[in-house]
């Protein structure tokens, strides 16, 4: 039974990562994919915010959904309040970071403000209850939705950095490489499809 | 006088559908843009969705504009996008089942597209009711056309078909990888490097469209962390 249980966890955080990787599977989180992820200590720095937010607000929004407002027929509410909530917990968060744990706001700090807009932390809360996840499951899942974006966020850092030194066609310079790099990242990530199933 | 407020109205409407095109040329709200353009219908049916969110938030964001108080106007605008966003779910959900099931989660998330928060910081807090409508209602369109561009290729190239009208059959096997994921980030890159080489400047934009983002601020944050070491040395050049 528990062995069934820790699997079926195991299962949920690698699909998280590998197969189900919300920037390049689902489109979720594309502004800070491009936009923070030319150098690595941003693109980690950010990744660790977004996984703190993500598990925080899933684990609100996932009770709040369940025993208030579904009991009293306001789930048609979903969206108002969880934006409301997720903004709320990020400026929370950063109020709680400033005052108690400066070395942590400075490292983490700047990139909260990002984070209230970021639809992959909307995504998750909504997404985890279409599965239908409980709670725990639900949890796990959050949390391996941020690994799989800081996998994809570092490993995309990484491809930039060598981009930089490349000699790349004048129409192409900017945006359009690193789209054309992402798509190949992408296409990488692809290779994963059905590993997990062959877990369980 | 007229004739010419007539005209900079017109001038309102166009810019947002060509030179400052929120897709393709200021590059906002990539997530949808990317995940719903695997069918031509699904395309549109986003586009129209976002542009009735954007005209509606923009004329109550503008009518509102002196009333907000600077300090919570971003909570304060979100709140209006994410009622009528609202609005849009229940609307598609009651009329349009299959449409829904097809944008999925990406209907809830209107809320978070940066092109709506974005137009209600930059334009509608600023300006007056008419032209923040002719704005949303540009930019709407300039959003719709482009989804549409990029959902025509991704489903022409790889189902063969346009509008789910079969062109392709016969001609060519459909090449399955433009509607995976891989394929809309090869796509998009290919249209703005197109939309850069066409448009006045010539090139591509660098990154992201962080100008018309209503957390510029401390996304420049973010970003000069990380040119952080560039300029001081093109400062110590300089000195």
């Amino acid at each position: 039974m528990t062995v069934e249980v820790i699997k079926g966890l195991v299962a949920i955080f690698l699909a998280a990562i590998l197969t189900e990787n919300y920037v390049l599977n689902k489109f979720l989180g594309i502004c800070p994919f491009l936009g923070v992820s030319k150098k690595l200590n941003t693109a980690v720095g950010m990744s660790c915010a977004v996984t703190v937010v993500m598990v925080i607000a899933t684990a609100v929004t996932w009770p709040l959904y369940t025993y208030l407002l579904v009991p009293n027929e306001l789930d048609y509410l979903q969206t108002i309040v969880f934006i409301l909530v997720i903004a709320a917990l990020v400026q929370l968060l950063e109020t709680i970071l400033r005052k108690y744990m400066p070395p942590l706001y400075n490292s983490l700090g700047i990139y909260l403000p990002l984070i209230t807009t970021n639809c992959a932390v909307l995504g998750v809360t909504m997404l985890v209850l279409e599965k239908g996840h409980g709670y725990v499951p639900a949890l796990v899942n959050a949390f391996g939705s941020g690994v799989g974006f800081l996998v994809a966020m570092v490993l995309f850092a990484g491809v930039r950095e060598r981009l930089e030194d490349c000699d790349i066609p004048e129409t192409f310079r900017g945006l359009p490489i690193t789209l054309v790099a992402a798509s190949l990242v992408a296409l990488s990530f692809l290779g994963f499809n059905g590993i997990v199933d062959g877990l369980l | 006088m007229a004739e010419q407020k007539k005209k900079s109205l017109w001038q309102e409407f166009t810019k947002g559908i060509v030179r400052e095109n929120p897709v393709l040329r200021l590059v906002l709200g990539c997530c949808a843009t990317l995940a719903v353009t695997t069918a031509a219908g699904n395309a549109i049916g986003m586009g129209l969705a976002t542009t009735f969110v954007l005209v509606c938030s923009n004329a109550v964001i503008s009518l509102l504009r002196n009333v907000i108080p600077d300090k919570v106007r971003i909570p304060a605008f979100i709140t209006v996008i994410a009622g009528f966003v609202t609005v849009v779910q229940l609307f598609i959900k009651a009329f349009s089942p299959e449409l829904d099931s097809a944008l999925g989660v990406f209907l809830p998330l209107i809320v978070v597209n940066c092109i709506i928060l974005g137009r209600a910081e930059m334009f509608a807090s600023k300006n007056k009711v008419l032209p923040s409508i002719v704005d949303g209602l540009g930019m709407g369109v300039g959003f719709t056309a482009a989804m549409l561009c990029m959902g025509i290729i991704r489903e022409l190239l790889g189902a063969g078909t346009v509008f789910g009208l079969p062109i392709l059959s016969g001609f060519m096997e459909p090449i399955i990888i433009f509607l995976l994921p891989p394929g809309g980030f090869f796509v998009f890159g290919m249209l703005v490097a197109l939309a850069g080489k066409l448009s006045k400047e010539g090139k591509a934009p660098e990154s992201t469209g962080c100008s018309g983002c209503p957390l510029a601020a401390s996304c420049s944050k973010v970003q000069n962390e990380e040119s952080c070491g560039k300029t001081q040395t093109e400062e110590a050049a300089k000195s």
